[in-house]
């Protein structure tokens, strides 16, 4: 699945789609596709801050766990709680309806375009 | 494949495969035709899955699933005293298995732990077909060969021949309840003339743990209905030059009765369900077949020595772990070195250490498998599963979790 020109990709397999301070943040095809079917999501609490770079929540698959990091610091306006009840929607729709949180942005650390992070990946 | 190919491979300090390069099943470009992702096993690039697991996962239970195991390891053992050479080098009492019989058995050493497990085929009075984990291929072929001068016996050498055919071999599992039909329906494949001696002499008679020669094409197959998934299922083992015709055969038979191509992740969860131990997890050299469960494959009553007769007539120490099926409450999944505590929530010392763990994908709830404390074993008990960081409940409970319901 080619990665969506209009959002920024994190080396953690993370995209984001901007929106003046805020983002939604969900995770890449690729890193859907290499955890394998998505069987449980933790997601961070609305209202919790957290600090770019650290573990906020987990998507594990039958296989694997792969933690989900604040990609930008600041504090979690919503959660997607469909992903939580239907967590294949991550392997379904991983720049779409399998987005997981909605962040407020205090400080963006540098983030990779779309062809930066397709070339970074390889596919 | 290049000759050069095996010329590379070697036995690293800790008995992994070690090589230059992956082997590639002969299937290969099959599963890359077919959208696979692939994973490392034993050095081998196996497929993990085509498409997504818990389908493929699902689709064994319900229907049917192809898995390329090509990486298994096929040992002939052949000679007027095979079964005698057998009963000495493995644990079971393989001579007394009937013919087309197929047995599951332990390769001990001398300390009486576990260098692999394994399943004999019974050919013919004198040839047996022994099949290894990929990743002890050569522990398991260098442990047969060795055990051919006879230990000392005052009798010399056993007159027995091994081989490792596994570069030669294929292997290709069937699985589930829709097996049979597909095998019925495979064009080209059918039981060969020696077939009908057998006393179960067509796949829709033949038992559990049985095998049939078989033709496709003209050329041989071993049939057995052997699995390795909890479900009703046959193995075939074909000359690496005609696997990939044979799985296409497979495939088209497979059309319209549910048959999904299969890989090893849902390999995983599907022998995990069924209880089957998976080498390097729940098995291994220092692991004694009474901790796991398996002290009946170990034939003590069976005359004569054999090796790690002495060291499992010992026993164990009752403090030596055993091995218990857990399952858990919500999705999250106890997971293979996750550590294992008492309920009192003060308590730093483990009282054992999980081997495999999943959320089931066919119960809805995880399931996993550890070694604990004799004294946390018993049914019922309930214990703390520290899962990176949090400690979540799971309790004790038979083995297998999941059992087919049979016809």
């Amino acid at each position: 699945m080619a990665n969506p020109q209009e959002l920024k990709y994190t080396e953690e397999h993370e995209w984001l789609k901007l929106d003046g301070d805020s983002a939604v943040v969900g995770i890449t095809a690729y890193a859907a596709e290499k955890l394998g079917d998505v069987v449980f999501v933790e997601l961070p609490k609305i209202g919790a801050a957290v600090v770019a770079g650290t573990v906020v929540g987990e998507i594990e698959s039958t296989k694997s766990v792969g933690e989900l990091f604040a990609p930008a610091t600041g504090t979690v306006l919503e959660v997607n709680d469909a992903v939580v009840s239907s967590p294949e929607l991550v392997n379904d729709d991983p720049f779409g309806a399998g987005w997981l949180i909605k962040i407020s942005i205090t400080d963006l650390p540098a983030l990779l375009s779309a062809d930066e992070y397709t070339a970074l990946t390889g596919e | 494949m290049t000759e050069g190919e095996f010329l590379i491979v070697g036995l690293a300090p800790n008995g992994e495969l070690m090589s230059d390069s992956p082997r590639y099943s002969p299937l290969n470009a099959l599963h890359e035709e077919l959208g696979a992702s692939f994973t490392d096993f034993a050095g081998w690039q196996m497929p993990v899955r085509y498409d997504s697991d818990l389908a493929e996962h699902h689709a064994v239970r319900a229907s049917a699933g192809i898995f390329d195991i090509s990486h298994m390891a096929e040992i002939a053992v052949h000679g007027p005293e095979a079964g005698a050479f057998l009963d000495y080098a493995l644990a079971g009492k393989l001579s007394s298995i009937n013919l087309g019989q197929a047995k599951y058995s332990l390769l001990l050493n001398e300390d009486g732990g576990i260098i692999d497990d394994l399943v004999v085929y019974r050919l013919g009075e004198t040839r047996f077909l022994v099949v290894a984990n990929a990743g002890n291929r050569f522990a398991a072929v260098d442990a047969l060969m060795a055990r051919v001068a006879g230990g000392g016996r005052s009798e010399g050498a056993f007159d027995v021949t091994v081989i490792d055919e596994s570069d030669a071999t294929s292997l290709i599992a069937v699985q589930g309840p829709a097996s049979l039909e597909i095998l019925l329906h495979t064009v080209g494949l059918s039981l060969a003339e020696e077939a009908r001696s057998r006393p179960e002499p067509t796949l829709e008679t033949l038992k559990y743990y049985f095998s049939l020669p078989a033709l496709f094409l003209g050329h041989p197959v071993l049939i057995g209905r052997t699995g390795y998934t909890g479900e009703d299922g046959f193995e075939l083992y074909i000359d690496q030059t005609e696997a990939a015709a044979l799985w296409i055969a497979l495939s088209e038979a497979g059309e319209g009765r549910g048959l999904v191509p299969t890989g090893l992740a849902c390999r995983d969860t599907l022998r995990l369900e069924a209880g089957m131990p998976l080498y390097g997890h729940e098995l291994g050299l220092d692991t004694a077949p009474v901790q796991a469960g398996l002290g009946r494959v170990v034939a003590l009553g069976k005359p004569g020595d054999f090796v790690g007769r002495a060291a499992t007539e010992r026993g164990v120490s009752p403090d030596a772990p055993v091995l218990v099926g857990l399952v858990g409450e919500g999705k999250r999944a106890a997971r293979a070195d996750y550590e294992v505590f008492g309920r009192d929530a003060s308590s730093e010392t483990p009282v054992g250490t999980i081997t495999s763990g999943a959320l089931s994908p066919t119960l809805g709830y995880p399931v996993a498998m550890a070694y604990v404390h004799p004294s946390v074993s018993a049914l019922g008990t309930v214990v703390d599963v520290d899962i990176r960081g949090t400690r979540l409940p799971y309790t004790v409970t038979q083995l297998p979790f999941y059992r087919r319901e049979k016809n």
